[in-house]
């Protein structure tokens, strides 16, 4: 099965996806991700304020049978997180690059994006 | 060398199906399908199909057969009548779980069927010949036989399963006491027919809802899973898989050997003193079990659930008292699909086991308020 893989957007290794816009970044995770953590019942995020480093453990998404950490792609200061994850946490699963985005951050590094890959790098990761 | 995992004679269906495959217990099972939410709430509504090969099959026989059997396990085998089950334990000495397992007088005289975990198969087979070796039974009146291999089993629960179970199957003799399986009260167990090969069916489950648990040799076990499926679509019959063979069993508080039971927890702690007759005589871990049911024990296994919006609670996460404490430790916990609430079960010390005691869960360095509740934590409405 195929999944998803936006061309406007970068990805991380570990399943992120970012959209930069200026010098915000959106990140959230990737169909694939979501697919394979199946159906989530509850999504942590980083607060308002934290400062990240490219490839830190910032946030966690919880299935009904695992906990799995979500890595930051992006290097810089959250300041939104998607607070309606807390009420319906499978928007991420249903609309992942859209409804299910997970935080904001303005990056005070740009150089981390040149780790990340193009869709067509990310999708031959995933072996698609 | 890793040994590969075990496949049951259904793993290709289940692959069909769109089985997300992982090891338990050696072997290679479905965890879900579609999702653990879908199949837990099918089961509760109407039915689910649970592939149980995994689990371990024993006979015992013999004129010593019952006497044995009451010197090994913790329940009094003389409450059973031929065609009841009953639930009991193996203990060790000190009072320690070998096992948890369903124990099954068969009409044969002398002839008892012992169901007991995957994970724990081998463990079992060895303690019970053991305990055997060591006991002043005479061989020739005990055999035990591990038919695990030829014999396979399905689960299958839900309100809507009596209703068409007997098309699956017939009876082997017209005037056998029990003549259909949807006669089977729970925890009885009848002899039927399916494709002129005889098989067993109880009236057990683990998830709380009426059910059944067949127990077939492997080469017909796929063809009573395909009958299964197609007779019962009139009953909205679907697999399930492990991820909500354990959310169900979660909400119910029955144990999971390797969580609410291990060789350093006894039955007492675990709050199943029911089926520990102290009276019939002496059994493995007699005295210990004793002493603990005199002298109290310090910790106590309970149910709880969430008292507000936090991640799931999960096995070995700490419960801490209101002021920050460590109290215990939790054993069981998911978030339950028919509460939409995180639950779980927990050994705690003994002054804080009861029900509407308010607990906190440590997840992740921060404490989540949670509620001691009386099993079982889910109740039909």
């Amino acid at each position: 099965m195929s999944s998803q893989i936006p061309d406007t957007l970068k990805y991380a290794k570990t399943h992120e996806w970012v959209k930069v816009d200026g010098d915000t970044a959106t990140m959230g995770i990737t169909d694939h991700a979501q697919a394979e953590l199946t159906e989530l019942v509850f999504v942590e995020l980083p607060a308002v304020g934290r400062k990240l480093q490219a490839g830190e453990a910032c946030a966690v998404v919880e299935s009904v049978k695992t906990a799995s950490d979500i890595y930051s792609p992006v290097t810089g200061e959250v300041i939104e997180v998607n607070e309606s994850l807390a009420d319906e946490p499978g928007a991420v699963n249903t609309d992942p690059y859209n409804e299910g985005w997970f935080f904001k951050v303005r990056m005070s590094d740009t150089a981390a994006l040149n780790d990340l890959l193009s869709a067509a790098d990310y999708k031959a990761l995933i072996g698609e | 060398m890793e040994q590969p995992l075990k496949k049951t004679s259904l793993y290709d269906r289940h692959v069909a199906h769109g089985g997300k495959m992982v090891p338990f217990g050696g072997w290679d099972m479905p965890v879900q399908y579609s999702s653990i939410k879908d199949e837990h709430l099918a089961v509760r509504k109407h039915g689910g199909l649970f592939d149980i090969c995994h689990m371990g099959e024993f006979k015992v026989s013999g004129s010593s057969a019952k006497a044995f059997l009451n010197h090994l396990l913790t329940n009094n085998v003389e409450k059973l009548q031929p065609g009841d089950g009953q639930y009991t334990l193996m203990c060790q000495a000190s009072g320690g779980v070998v096992d948890d397992l369903y124990l099954y007088c068969l009409e044969e005289p002398d002839v008892y069927l012992l169901i007991v975990n995957a994970s724990r198969l081998e463990d079992d087979w060895q303690w019970m010949l053991d305990a055997l070796s060591k006991s002043t039974f005479q061989p020739s009146d005990v055999t035990c036989e591990n038919l695990s291999d030829q014999l396979g089993a399905i689960a299958v629960q839900g309100p809507k399963v009596r209703s068409w179970i007997d098309t699956c199957f017939s009876s082997v003799t017209s005037d056998q006491a029990i003549a259909s399986v949807s006669q089977l009260k729970k925890n009885q167990i009848a002899a039927f027919q399916f494709e002129n090969q005889q098989i067993w069916v109880g009236g057990t489950g683990y998830t709380g809802e009426d059910g059944f648990e067949i127990v077939a040799p492997n080469e017909i076990i796929p063809a009573i899973w395909d009958t299964l499926l197609s007779k019962g679509h009139v009953g909205c019959i679907q697999p399930a898989g492990l991820g909500a063979r354990d959310t169900l069993r979660t909400e119910m508080c029955y144990p999971l050997y390797g969580h609410e039971l291990t060789t350093e927890t006894s039955p007492i702690e675990a709050g199943l003193g029911f089926f520990v007759d102290l009276e019939k005589g002496d059994f493995l871990g007699r005295s210990a079990l004793a002493a603990q049911k005199e002298q109290g024990v310090a910790r106590r296994c309970v149910a709880f659930q969430m008292t507000g919006r936090s991640a799931p609670p999960r096995p070995e996460y700490a419960v801490l008292s209101d002021e920050g404490e460590p109290i215990g430790t939790v054993t069981s916990g998911t978030s339950s699909p028919s509460l939409n609430n995180g639950i779980g079960m927990a050994y705690v010390n003994k002054p804080f086991a009861k029900p509407g005691q308010s607990i906190a869960i440590e997840i992740r360095g921060r404490s989540f308020p949670a509620e001691i509740v009386k099993k079982p934590i889910y109740r039909k409405a």
